[in-house]
């Protein structure tokens, strides 16, 4: 890692999409394309303010599949590359989500969740994408995706994404929310900022080859390797191997391995009161600061309840879960959305002791509804 | 292997896919000529390709090259272009891949004016699934799924590039590779966004499908009853019937994108 003086730190109030957006800046992001969308539209807005005066590029592109790509040509251009969307225009990256899989392209996507399905809930916050952004594109693949659940967090999270995806070649999605992006609060910008210090394998053929721990090295355009990019399933050179069953399985495996294989690294949970923990709760984004509430209050009332927040949805924190669940008697997933990642803990923790407790309707949970459902299980 | 190839295709990529007859090979033999006399270097010029036949040139181009997704070349290179200003981005596309699929990106990419050189092979089918019809199919045409005839009229692809801002247009055809070679030259030359439209014969699909051709060199001797040469600076005649060869467009007095926002960089910074 190299360390990174910032020109513009300090505390002061801003909003989520504005924290994700200077976190971008702070990150060295040198390209932003995007297009219009609510709950989002902030991030294009500072940006095209910014981004110039920070020596990079901004572009408004047609629509959502030209942001995405472009951004993928940046990042192949050498430049840091960010685009921002929420739920309809995340679906339509989804094509181009697949490619910089299989091109193991680092780039950020930042989703500020809003309702669905289709049009949905334009101003109203939801967490149904977090299926999306795990399964949203065709074919097999690992994604990684980090839920901010305050304005802090969402500048904080989007600085890691961008070493995330420098560091293991992959896309990666800040998977914010409309509550976390428009709700305005103290966010702290440090002096400096540690960002991933690219290595470079130098001239070489096999730019795809990977070292011992399944990452290739960073590669770019213009450095004379006559690079060959493709979404076709290649050899280690770029050279296409769709045709070859031997090669083909190798490079979906390589894809899949390089997240999981270093999944210690990649994965970022917080634990409140979880050491004698009764009941316990998962959750994560702006439902997770409800939880804490709710948390704290049975702890004022005497009920052993705990919380594990999680930052990194994608790859789903197996460990973590399974050993926060371990004793509960009872587990409970709020989530604004009608139980998508509840899935993912019962696979984990067994189906018996968990209870969904879902929130449609652009409703963010309250502390209290959280905690009427802990007194109700205890 | 010819002392140009040679310097110029990937040899790890071949053999071509291109069938026999097919004038793909002819434009990539133009394109690497083109290259050769304007001298241009390995680490000056990047190769953007979609998905389609025509979108496999560059992987044979021992250049920096993204093979990306069907439609969607023309808005990875603007993002290459935008954060590398000073280099050479030429985008590789078929008719189906830019005009259909890829048509909204086109549209806007030539609004801008962002300095590409684009090349589209058109050969008036979708070639590569088989032959479907194609933005680019004559009206009535019979293809495999326009087998009753085609029911829409083809696109005009000079109004609709220039009508959308394109600063350089010029149409070739495989039938004449030299005129191609200068057409490619001054594309790559302007500053702004470049069209090339290249007819280029699809004995395989569009010879079988819409013209019930027996060999390539049917195609090819058909395309070449079809087309003429306009002379440097001439006019072409509105009684003619054939299809004028040229480069029919060039404006020099819009903005190129990148340039302006050069300007905004600089203008934020002071």
């Amino acid at each position: 890692m190299k360390t990174k003086k910032l020109s513009f730190c300090g505390s002061s109030l801003m909003q989520g999409n504005e924290a994700g957006a200077m976190g971008a800046l702070a990150a060295d992001c040198k390209f932003f394309a995007g297009y219009p969308i609510t709950p989002a539209s902030e991030i294009p807005e500072i940006l095209s303010s910014k981004m110039f005066a920070e020596n990079g590029i901004f572009m408004q592109m047609e629509d959502e599949l030209a942001s995405i790509c472009a951004c993928i040509g940046a990042s192949w251009g050498g430049s840091r590359a960010m685009t921002a969307t929420s739920g309809p225009g995340f679906s339509l990256m989804q094509e181009a989500l697949g490619y910089a899989v299989v091109a193991e392209t680092p780039i950020v996507i930042m989703d500020v969740m809003r309702g669905g399905p289709s049009t949905g809930q334009p101003t109203s916050s939801s967490q149904q994408d977090v299926m999306q952004s795990r399964y949203g594109s065709h074919g097999d693949y690992e994604i990684i995706a980090l839920t901010p659940s305050s304005a802090q967090e969402a500048f904080d999270f989007t600085v890691r994404a961008f070493n995330l995806a420098d560091k293991y070649r992959v896309p990666v999605i800040v998977l914010s929310d409309e509550v976390v992006g428009h709700t305005r609060e103290k966010v702290t910008i440090p002096d400096t900022v540690e960002l991933f210090d690219e290595k470079y394998r130098g001239l070489c053929k096999e730019y795809y080859k990977p070292d011992e721990k399944n990452i290739p090295p960073r590669i770019r355009f213009f450095e004379e390797h006559s690079v060959l990019v493709d979404g076709q399933l290649h050899d280690e050179r770029g050279v296409r191997a769709g045709h070859d069953p031997v090669k083909s399985a190798r490079a979906v495996e390589h894809y899949c391995r390089k997240i999981l294989d270093n999944i210690e690294d990649i994965t970022s949970v917080d634990r409140y009161f979880l050491d004698d923990a009764d009941i316990v709760l998962v959750a994560y984004g702006s439902v997770s600061r409800s939880a804490l509430s709710a948390v704290n209050k049975a702890r004022a009332n005497g009920i052993k309840a705990g919380l594990l927040k999680i930052n990194t949805v994608w790859p789903c924190p197996v460990k973590e879960i399974k050993a926060a669940c371990e004793n509960a008697r009872r587990v409970i997933v709020p989530e604004m959305n009608i139980g998508q990642y509840v899935k993912e803990v019962q696979r984990i923790a067994g189906f018996d002791k968990i209870e969904p407790l879902p929130s449609l309707g652009g409703v963010l949970h309250t502390p209290k509804m959280i905690f009427e459902k802990i007194a109700e299980v205890n | 292997m010819n002392s140009i190839a040679e310097k110029f295709i990937r040899k790890e990529t071949l053999p071509f896919i291109f069938c026999p007859g097919c004038g793909h090979g002819i434009v990539v033999n133009s394109f690497i000529r083109a290259i050769d006399e304007l001298g241009v270097q390995k680490n000056e010029m990047a190769c953007v390709g979609g998905i389609g036949c025509s979108s496999w040139a560059p992987v044979y181009l021992d250049f920096d090259c993204l093979h990306c997704l069907h439609g969607r070349a023309i808005p990875h290179a603007e993002g290459l272009k935008a954060v590398n200003p000073d280099k050479q981005i030429v985008v590789f596309s078929g008719d189906g891949d830019c005009l259909g699929i890829g048509g909204n990106h086109l549209i806007h990419a030539a609004k801008r004016n962002i300095d590409l050189t684009v090349l589209m092979m058109s050969n008036y089918i979708y070639g590569m699934t088989g032959g479907q019809k194609a933005p680019t199919t004559p009206y009535q045409a019979t293809t495999k799924t326009s087998p009753l005839g085609n029911e829409e009229h083809p696109f005009d692809v000079q109004s609709v590039v220039v009508g959308s801002g394109a600063t350089f247009y010029a149409r070739c055809c495989a039938t004449h590779p030299i005129q191609m070679k200068e057409a490619i030259k001054a594309g790559l030359r302007h500053k702004g966004f470049s069209f090339i439209e290249i007819l280029s014969p699809c004995p395989t699909t569009a010879g079988r499908n819409i013209f019930n051709f027996k060999s390539p060199q049917e195609t090819m001797d058909w395309y070449r009853s079809q087309v003429y040469l306009l002379g440097k600076d001439a006019k072409p005649d509105p009684a003619e019937t054939r299809i004028p060869l040229g480069i029919l467009h060039v404006d020099e007095s819009r903005d190129e994108l990148t340039d302006v926002q050069r300007q905004k960089k600089e203008a934020a910074q002071k």
